[in-house]
């Protein structure tokens, strides 16, 4: 009988060779005459080791990694595809300690399953909770995400329950499910590798929001740099078209609900709602004003729910096991779990999804192992380019919402880059407010102009210009920026360069 | 500062359309006419079939969807990813972004500039490459990161990213 060996598909995996490990392993297995099956998964977030190579056996998959196609042919000399002994030699991938002590809910399948195989999403729990959701009340579902507790995990972490509420309660002869796949923030990977590991989890949680809130059609705006995702994404919207998960008659409930992928264009604001929505009608993506909120008046002026595609990929779950268990993991206001993404400087990077709780520390040090230069962590900027950066002091605070906010800083969409001893954290504030300068939608001024003088005079500060002097003009340009800007890219780029002035003043007081 | 306010036209239209682009032009247009809010999708029909938009490609969109060649030019020079000029043979975006800042983005960003002797946004004279900057690849845990026409790499080094640089000039 055929080897089933596991290669993943993910873009990280691929980016660091798994494409030539799958050719080589056919290669070589024809050449040795093995009888092997290439399957290519999802990842499973361990990205320190991909490309991770799993072979299935009666004991469980057994992991190899991290493969590189030269290491092919060695790994056949050793034994594989039987256990063997080798330096790559991992043993039973569960037993992995990184992966065994995280809590999956939303990447439970991830790199399990063949991302696009029907039977395989079944024979893991897929449709389940859809099928619940078909048997209950739209109010009472309404009701089961309110009690879990699930707040949005695009960034701003509003209660997921009050706006499905909302557009449920709105009278709209159409309503839209629009599912936020921008993924703008650096060091954040999730949504990506949700949509490439377990495609059909995404799907099944925006037919649950559908039913929700009667809404027929729904749409994905993916970012235009995930062209892998873009793929698998899009065949598997066609499969469960096929299989009639989505359509006229979904499941044969007579309820309709079909899915549109569409693409953004490299705009970071596009990852904003209404940005987001202005992008998807067709025009530059600028900001609107709110009120009305899209819950109300969104896309197309109909009643619409945007939500992230980790909240989206949360929900199956929570109709299967109720609002209860969902809300009874995590801490404070904060509930359930995080797929928190650990990037940048670390020895093991990747994702990591816990309940809300766990201290930085023990991400960067017992999950990350420290810089991957071996070099002394010095700072970590947590959610994305408006995020904050911490120092060392800071590294006890823990995953929640609100510990987060009480030091001035955010969560966001749970990325942490690692930065070590060798940072200039002034040129990392300079950054932050180029990145404003680049990607603002230029609808207003403190945003549009002040990133650019931000640029100019934290240039000032570095060539020991009136250090002082500009000093000030920073902090009130970021005062101004803060309070005046419409959206949050205007309103929190002040928090990466206040927080770098803040904790590293030295790096502002020498000459770059 | 990257400039996407102006919604002015440029002065000059471009040349004509030659007859394979205006057949990418038509086809994208028929592929997305009446799909709600078509101007995107068309424009991503039109670069990923030539390249870029050209400018001659605006009125012809602009009169399908019965838009003004404003709001057209204005969407286009919006969005970081349309391009108005024809690229290289190959395009190589070099994440710019802070985990890759944190792993030695910027050195590869300073060895790509003093290899191939053009900044962003340019291409080499001979017109094998096209440098572009993006921020994020989602390869951000194995990272630094840059992405050669559809592809991303990983974990690369000068050495590394100078080995798909000597492949692009080997395989036109
Ligand atoms: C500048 C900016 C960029 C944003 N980018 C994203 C993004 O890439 N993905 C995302 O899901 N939300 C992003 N958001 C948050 C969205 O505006 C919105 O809150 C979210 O899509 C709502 O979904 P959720 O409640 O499920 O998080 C961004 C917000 C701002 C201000
Ligand atoms: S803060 Fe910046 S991005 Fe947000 S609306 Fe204003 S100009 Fe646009
Ligand atoms: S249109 Fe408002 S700033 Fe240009
Ligand atoms: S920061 Fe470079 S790939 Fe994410």
């Amino acid at each position: 009988m055929s080897v089933r060996v596991f290669v993943p598909c993910d873009t990280s995996a691929v980016a660091c060779g798994a494409d030539g490990v799958a050719a080589r392993i056919e290669s070589e297995a024809g050449v040795r005459g093995f009888d092997v099956t290439v399957v290519r998964n999802g990842s499973r977030g361990a990205c320190w080791l991909e490309p991770l190579v799993e072979v299935e056996t009666a004991a469980g998959r057994i992991g190899f990694g991290p493969v590189d196609p030269e290491d092919v042919p060695a790994l056949f000399d050793a034994g594989f595809p039987a256990a063997c002994e080798h330096p790559l030699a991992l043993g039973r991938v569960e037993d992995i300690a990184w992966l065994k002590k995280q809590q999956r809910v939303c990447f439970a399948r991830n790199g399990i399953i063949d991302p696009l195989d029907l039977d395989d999403y079944r024979a893991h729990g897929g449709w389940n909770g859809l099928e619940r959701a078909l048997a209950m009340a739209p109010a009472d579902i309404v009701q089961a995400v309110t009690e879990s507790g699930l707040r949005g995990r695009g960034g701003a972490a509003f209660p997921c329950g009050i706006k499905w509420k909302t557009v449920a309660d709105q009278a709209a002869a159409q309503k839209y499910i629009v599912c936020n796949a921008d993924e703008g923030d650096s060091g954040t990977f999730s949504d990506r590798m949700a949509m490439e590991g377990d495609p059909y989890r995404l799907i099944e949680g925006m037919l649950i929001s559908a039913l929700a809130v009667g809404a027929s059609r729904g749409f994905i705006y993916l970012r235009s740099e995930y062209p892998v995702a873009h793929r698998i994404l899009g065949e598997a919207i066609r499969r469960a078209r096929a299989a009639g998960w989505l359509g006229a008659d979904v499941h044969g409930s007579g309820r309709a609900f079909d899915i549109d992928l569409r693409l953004g264009a490299g705009a970071y604001i596009c990852g904003e709602e209404t940005s987001l929505l202005e992008s998807l009608e067709g025009r530059r993506g600028q900001v609107r004003f709110k009120p009305p909120l899209p819950a109300i008046k969104g896309l197309f002026g109909q009643p619409t729910v945007v939500n992230n595609v980790i909240t989206l990929a949360s929900v199956p779950d929570i109709l299967v096991n109720g609002g209860a268990w969902y809300r009874d993991l995590g801490t404070g206001r904060s509930r359930g779990t995080l797929p928190i993404q650990l990037a940048g400087n670390i020895r093991r990077g990747g994702l990591i999804e816990l309940a809300f709780g766990v201290s930085l520390r023990e991400l960067l040090y017992d999950y990350g192992g420290g810089s991957a230069s071996g070099r002394p962590i010095r700072a970590v900027q947590v959610g994305g380019p408006l995020g904050a950066y911490l120092p060392e002091s800071q590294f006890d605070t823990p995953i929640d919402y609100e510990a987060f906010a009480a030091i001035d800083a955010l969560l966001g969409h749970g990325g942490i880059v690692v930065f070590d001893d060798t940072v200039d954290m002034a040129e990392q504030a300079r950054f932050a407010m180029e990145f404003c300068a680049v990607e603002s939608c230029g609808k207003c001024t403190p945003c549009r102009i002040g990133s650019t003088r931000g640029v100019e005079v934290i240039d000032r500060i570095r060539e020991g210009v009136e250090r002082e002097a500009n000093t000030d003009l920073l902090r009130s340009l970021c005062d101004t920026m803060l309070h005046g800007s419409l959206c949050a890219l205007g309103g929190l780029t002040p928090l990466p360069v206040l927080s770098a002035l803040k904790h590293f003043p030295e790096d502002f007081a020498r000459n770059a | 500062m990257t400039q996407r306010t102006d919604t002015e036209l440029p002065r000059k239209p471009g040349p004509a359309l030659d007859s394979v682009a205006s057949e990418a032009v038509r086809a994208a247009i028929e592929a997305c006419r009446d799909v709600p809010g078509a101007l995107l999708p068309i424009l991503h029909g039109v670069q990923d079939a030539l390249g870029h938009v050209p400018p001659a490609a605006v009125p012809v969109i602009a009169h399908a969807l019965n838009l003004s060649r404003a709001e057209v030019h204005g969407v286009i020079s919006f969005y970081h990813h349309f391009r108005s000029v024809a690229p290289g043979r190959h395009v190589l975006r070099l994440c710019r972004a802070e985990a890759c800042q944190a792993m030695g983005a910027r050195g590869l960003e300073a060895h790509l500039r003093a290899r191939l002797g053009i900044g962003f946004n340019e291409t080499t004279a001979d017109g094998t490459l096209t440098l572009e900057p993006v921020y994020c690849l989602g390869n951000c845990a194995c990272a630094p990161s840059a992405m050669l026409d559809d592809r991303v790499h990983g974990r690369l080094s000068v050495e590394r990213i100078d080995t798909l640089i000597d492949d692009c000039g080997e395989r036109p």
